[in-house]
């Protein structure tokens, strides 16, 4: 039984738990002190729209979600993490409703529809996909480290989207485009679905990742490659391949969250869309329990997490905290949690505790 | 002058689960080159780090220069301090910065506070001309040879006037010329007062060289001998730990099997790797157990690796069943071959993946990342062999870095049986495992043989390669030297095979 | 010794040339690295190339090349420390995030109907929080072994935020002081050119742009001609080797980052004097531009290789790629940092290329 106890205690889907349960109670606080409101209660709107402080981390969680499974991925075999992942979303999104619009683009405004939706969610997601392609490129064959490969396009990208939509804002007019970011509605504009489709989009990438992750070798094999190269190697894994395909994967993953923040506003903002989104996909893999230095990893980990950080920043946003602040808090965060996932602490620790001690000690003589 | 420069006394130093000092003693004397032998775990590089002050000691005392108060150094610093520097294989200078920054870093000659360029590379040169050594200082360290840098390592610690200097396997990568002149330069220093801590796994350059031999085996010290008289299948056997009076009966295998005749499993022809192993013939045929014995360095496990397609060969060519094979893991794995390495921790297994995982890890990457092999199977793999080869784990699930040493090297050996080899290789399988797991290890090469396998087997332990060869290739200086069969294997052959006493005994007296 | 120079047919023979005083001098310009020699031929390439195009517009003339240095004396001096992070095998992005929030408090705290902070008071508190903010990411990275990129990253999003909180307005700077200071300059009897009215235009440089190229310079000194620079360099060699020649590879990792915080501090106030203000946009990809500019310069980001100065002519392309951007007028200002990121790639592979070749050869 105890050992039982302590495998559950140890596991990294427990931490990831913890880090939720906390901010869950934080959230319970400020929202009960900030708005005099039950943080649990939730209603249906006359909209049509389930509404309360829970449905609220709901809607804005899913790109997070999305982005933090190809992240996990690539943390695990590659020991770095991609920081191009919000550049690449608006990139996609810029690429997407330009070829969305065509030539139907007047006043930075898409009014009809030159290529069938699907068409242009598809360049998304190509997008994406090529992005990866391009930062895999750097990583698995050229040995560049991840982060500083994935730079190129952590500005690239963002400029490159500016380029695409002259620096402005596009939007989107039909109403059909913001089904997948928003809810579902009728011809008239009503609501049919109480529920935020990107939720469901989020669980089918979560539940395609984790089937495909199941039903092949491909999760063995990154967490193999990301825990012991040279061991892989002998038995035949190909580390650069395996490498490649985690950020072709992240490059897709952000396509599709691009998909989903475009589709949100019905724009497109080179400048301000997926700002530092970045960092919160890499704080929920940290949240998540798994580690940033490669190896074994918990896709339900991070999902947790990612939702953790969407509960954090609801929390804070409710709080007072505007969003341009919202990276010091989010740092600080992150700060902590590499400290406590640094292998230093401990002997570090106890170097300082042994210190301590023997300084008490020499008092306890002197006096 | 001192009698003696380093005196070290009942060193005893234990790893967590391993004793890898055992009261051993120790001397260097002036003018004296020492080498310091052993096999793998023999506790040389552990006595040396002790020395040096790399690692800590448990009891014991180090005395220099004779001195009556023992010693302790915390740091290589320390060490280095007291006259003791060492100079590893991978040369551990700076390879961007210049021949003369690596020889006065940290300790820059000064003008005005500032670094004095000019004077540096004058007294740069100066110090390396004092070792025979006339290079242009200003270019960067990683331009020269490695045995260029060798030297310049010496030099930086000549020049921190050390009176012991340790040379941790300098002459791994370095080819004849090289080692001639380093040699040269060791026998300067030598004239010059200075001892020498020479680490090396090639008996010829000990006997070309060295003066003294301490031996050391497990731990423990065998003994230190004169070099002069100690004659080299003494010095193998010392460190393989038998006497050629020990021939009491080993069990050796029964009969082989009658060969079966065909194409061999394996038949590598003037098989070579740049720098590596020298080309060499091996044919392995179906059924049979083929030997690998050499000591450590002696490239048997470079032959292993070459013909496993984890190195990638220079010259000749390997054939596997008849077909020219392509020189990569995958594609030897397809072809059949299995292979176990010798470093468990570097190259075996998967730490934190589970028992399970890692033995269907091999079986899955043949098959594709695309073709799981279903759960059920996977369940049914892994639970035969650890019924198979008796894996004592509390679940499948289990964590490999929760098992103990033989466990661990069990389920690598599960993993490589699992995808159902025509050849395996297994490069010190009984290395640091308790006896009852070695002798069940002999035992399965012995069966998977009789039932057709072809097993390659490399050891450093003589007794188990007699009780599980059909045939004993030698190796010795990363040559292969022959092949022993049947009744030829004994261990006095071997170890005077090993020892290279069959041609050299001319030179030795010379 | 003879044998050894066959082993190295690629080895690059700038040492070779150095006899004499002059040839001393040169080799240890160069630093026998490649990459600095292919980056001083971009930039006089580039250079006569928009000199050659945009013949109107007088890039010939020093005018010309002080005003690039006039809007970005940040990116001379942040660019030379960021080099010396890549050198000792760290990096640092945080020097974006950190601009902004300098330039922030520089603003915020100097307004008249706020705090009012005597400006000089102003610079030391800059300078100070640059120390500290460096000595907390070199802390992390050195002693809890905290990959750079992680801590710094945190440390822009800190930086941002922090500046956020300060003040999410967009505030000008009004000081006396200070402008005082930012409108310094000094004009040169030569080099100007005769404009269009046939008046001529003698060039001018402000002190900052003068205390950015000092900033580069002594930062040159300090890794050239001093120990602890050399150890810079041995560290990002090879920490293990440094630390058994007796250097402190941990001390040395945090001295760089606090020197780094130091540059960046200065730098940033170097900016608010060519741009006095502060807003939360501000040095936005700023880093790219500052890492671009050490990677073009010839730093290696396996660490150990690197020229302070080199990093100079790396800015100095960036802002001649910036000038011919602006001077062509219609191109979207997207194109900046795409320029910047697509020679960064090509550096990098470029860098990949020559370090695994000689990986090889070993």
């Amino acid at each position: 039984m105890p050992s039982a106890l302590s495998r559950v205690v140890k596991s990294r889907l427990f931490f990831a738990l913890v880090c939720l349960g906390l901010v869950l109670a934080l959230d319970v606080v400020v929202f009960a002190i900030t708005n005099q409101q039950n943080f649990f209660k939730i209603e249906l709107s006359p909209a049509n729209t389930l509404t309360g402080p829970l449905m609220q981390i709901l809607y804005w969680a899913p790109e997070l979600v999305i982005l933090a499974m190809g992240m996990t991925l690539v943390a695990s075999c590659s020991a770095g993490a991609d920081i191009s992942v919000g550049s690449v979303m608006v990139l996609s999104g810029a690429v997407g409703i330009k070829i969305l619009g065509g030539n139907n683009i007047e006043n930075f405004k898409v009014e009809e529809y030159a290529v069938p939706l699907v068409l242009a969610f598809g360049a998304f997601i190509a997008v994406g996909a090529l992005c990866g392609v391009w930062n895999g490129f750097l990583v698995a064959k050229l040995k560049v480290q991840p982060m500083v490969a994935t730079l190129i396009l952590f500005i690239g990208a963002r400029a490159a989207a500016k380029v695409v939509t002259g620096g402005t804002i596009l939007r989107v007019e039909p109403k059909s485009f913001r089904w997948l970011g928003n809810y579902i509605t009728d011809s008239e504009g009503n609501n049919i679905f109480p529920v935020p489709t990107q939720v469901f989009v989020a669980i089918v990438v979560v539940a395609a990742t984790a089937l495909v992750l199941r039903f092949t070798a491909l999760g063995t094999n990154i967490q193999s490659v990301g825990i012991n190269a040279k061991a892989s190697k002998i038995m035949g894994i190909r580390s650069d391949r395996t490498i490649w395909l985690a950020f072709v994967f992240c490059g897709v993953c952000a396509g599709i969250a691009g998909i989903i923040m475009t589709s949100k506003i019905s724009s497109i903002d080179s400048q301000w869309g997926a700002r530092m989104i970045e960092l919160d996909a890499i704080l929920a893999v940290a949240l998540g329990g798994n580690s940033l230095a490669g190896g074994k990893f918990s896709l339900a980990g991070s999902v947790v997490g990612a939702i953790t950080i969407q509960a954090l920043k609801t929390g804070l946003l409710t709080a007072g905290v505007r969003a341009e602040q919202m990276p010091f808090y989010q740092a600080i965060v992150v700060v902590i949690i590499v400290i406590i996932q640094s292998p230093e602490l401990r002997p570090m620790a106890s170097r300082t505790l042994a210190r301590m001690r023997k300084f008490s000690g020499k008092k306890v003589v002197k006096s | 002058m001192a009698d003696s420069l380093v005196k070290m006394r009942n060193i005893t130093k234990n790893f967590p689960g391993v004793l890898a000092l055992d009261e051993v003693d120790f001397t260097l004397r002036p003018g004296e080159i020492h080498a310091v032998m052993g096999e793998n775990g023999a506790g040389k590089s552990t006595l040396v780090k002790v020395l040096t002050g790399a690692e800590e000691f448990e009891s014991g005392e180090i005395y220099l220069n004779d001195a009556s108060t023992p010693i302790v150094n915390r740091s290589p610093q320390e060490a280095q301090q007291r006259g003791i520097s060492t100079v590893y294989q991978e040369v551990n200078l700076c390879g961007n910065l210049s021949v003369a920054e690596n020889l006065f870093l940290g300790r820059q000659p000064r003008r005005f506070g500032m670094v004095n360029w000019q004077q540096m590379n004058r007294q740069a040169r100066a110090v390396l001309r004092g070792i025979g050594l006339d290079i242009n200082v200003e270019k960067p360290l990683s331009g020269y040879s490695i045995a260029v840098q060798q030297m310049i390592a010496i030099g930086r610690a000549i020049d921190i006037s050390a009176k012991v200097l340790i040379l941790d396997e300098p002459t791994s990568s370095l080819n004849e010329q090289e080692v001639v002149r380093l040699f040269e330069l060791m026998q300067k220093l030598q004239a010059g007062g200075m001892g020498i801590v020479f680490i090396t796994h090639f008996l010829d350059q000990v006997y070309q060289i060295c003066d003294q031999i301490t031996v050391l085996r497990n731990g423990a010290l065998v003994g230190q001998y004169a070099v002069a008289d100690m004659p080299r299948r003494d010095l193998v056997a010392a460190m393989l730990g038998r006497t050629f009076d020990d021939l009491a009966t080993i069990e050796r295998r029964p009969s082989a099997v009658a060969k079966k005749a065909g194409v061999p499993v394996v038949s590598a022809k003037q098989l070579g790797v740049a720098q590596g192993v020298k080309p060499f013939d091996l044919d392995i045929n179906q059924g049979e157990v083929v030997g690998l014995a050499g000591l450590l360095g002696s490239g048997r496990t470079e032959v292993a690796r070459v013909i496993f397609g984890a190195d990638i060969p220079e010259t000749g060519s390997l054939e596997v069943k008849g077909q020219p094979a392509r020189p990569n893991p995958l594609a030897s794995m397809q072809a059949g071959m299995a292979f176990c390495p010798e470093d468990r921790k570097a190259e075996g297994c998967i730490l934190e993946l589970s028992v399970q995982d890692n033995i269907i890890l091999a079986e899955q990457t043949k098959r594709g990342a695309f073709h799981l092999i279903p759960k059920s199977e996977q369940d049914k793999i892994a639970r035969k062999y650890v019924e198979l080869l008796q894996i004592k784990v509390p679940s499948l699930d289990t964590p490999v870095k929760q098992l103990s040493g033989g466990n661990q090297q069990k389920v690598i050996l599960a993993r490589w049986l699992a995808t159902n080899p025509d050849l395996l290789i297994l490069d010190e399988p009984t290395r640091g495992i308790d006896v009852g797991t070695k002798t069940e290890i002999q035992r399965l090469c012995v069966e998977l043989a009789d039932d057709g396998m072809a097993v390659l087997f490399i050891s450093s332990e003589i007794d188990e390669m007699l009780r599980s060869c059909d045939r004993i290739g030698i190796m010795r200086d990363l040559k292969k030297v022959g092949e022993l069969v049947g009744s030829e294997m004994s261990t006095a052959a071997i170890m005077s095979k090993i020892a290279g006493d069959d041609f050299q005994e001319g030179e030795l007296n010379a | 010794m003879n044998s050894d120079s066959k082993n190295r047919p690629q080895d690059f023979r700038v040492a070779d040339l150095n006899k004499g005083f002059f040839g001393g001098v040169f080799a240890k310009f160069y630093g026998n690295n490649l990459l600095v020699l292919i980056t001083f031929a971009m930039l006089v390439l580039i250079y006569s190339a928009a000199s050659f195009i945009f013949r109107d517009q007088n890039f010939g003339s020093l005018n010309s090349i002080f005003s690039m240095l006039h809007s970005w004396p940040h990116l001379v001096v942040i660019a030379a420390g960021m080099t010396m992070v890549l050198i000792s095998g760290g990096i640092d992005i945080s020097v974006g995030g950190q601009c902004a929030m300098y330039c922030m408090m520089f603003a915020y705290f100097m307004q008249e109907d706020g705090w009012n902070v005597n400006s000089y008071v102003m610079i030391a508190v800059v300078l100070a929080t640059g120390l500290v903010f460096g000595f907390a990411q070199g802390v992390l990275v050195a002693y809890f072994k905290i990959q750079p990129f992680i801590v710094t990253l945190a440390g822009m999003f800190f930086a941002r935020g922090l500046t956020a909180i300060i003040s999410e307005k967009t505030i000008g700077i009004k000081n006396e002081d200070f402008l005082g200071l930012a409108a310094v300059k000094f004009t040169l009897p030569f080099g100007g050119y005769t404009d269009g009215g046939g008046v001529y235009q003698a060039p001018y440089i402000y002190l900052y742009a003068i205390l950015a190229l000092l900033g580069v310079v002594v930062l040159y000194i300090v890794m050239t001609w001093t120990g602890f620079g050399r150890s810079v360099y041995a560290v990002g060699g090879s920490e293990q080797s440094a630390m058994l020649m007796g250097l402190n590879p941990k001390r040395i990792v945090l001295q760089v980052f606090v020197i780094q915080g130091l540059m960046t501090a200065f730098g940033s106030f170097l900016f608010c004097l060519s741009l006095p203000g502060g807003a939360v946009e501000k040095a936005v990809a700023f880093e790219m531009n500052a890492i671009a500019a050490a990677v073009i310069g010839g730093a290696l980001l396996t660490g150990g290789v690197g020229n302070i100065l080199g990093s100079l002519a790396g800015t100095l392309i960036q802002l001649t790629i910036l000038k011919i951007i602006t001077s062509v007028g219609t191109l979207s200002s997207g194109w900046g940092p795409i320029s910047t990121a697509a020679m960064m790639a090509f550096f990098i592979a470029m860098q990949s290329v020559l370090t695994s070749g000689r990986r090889k050869r070993k």
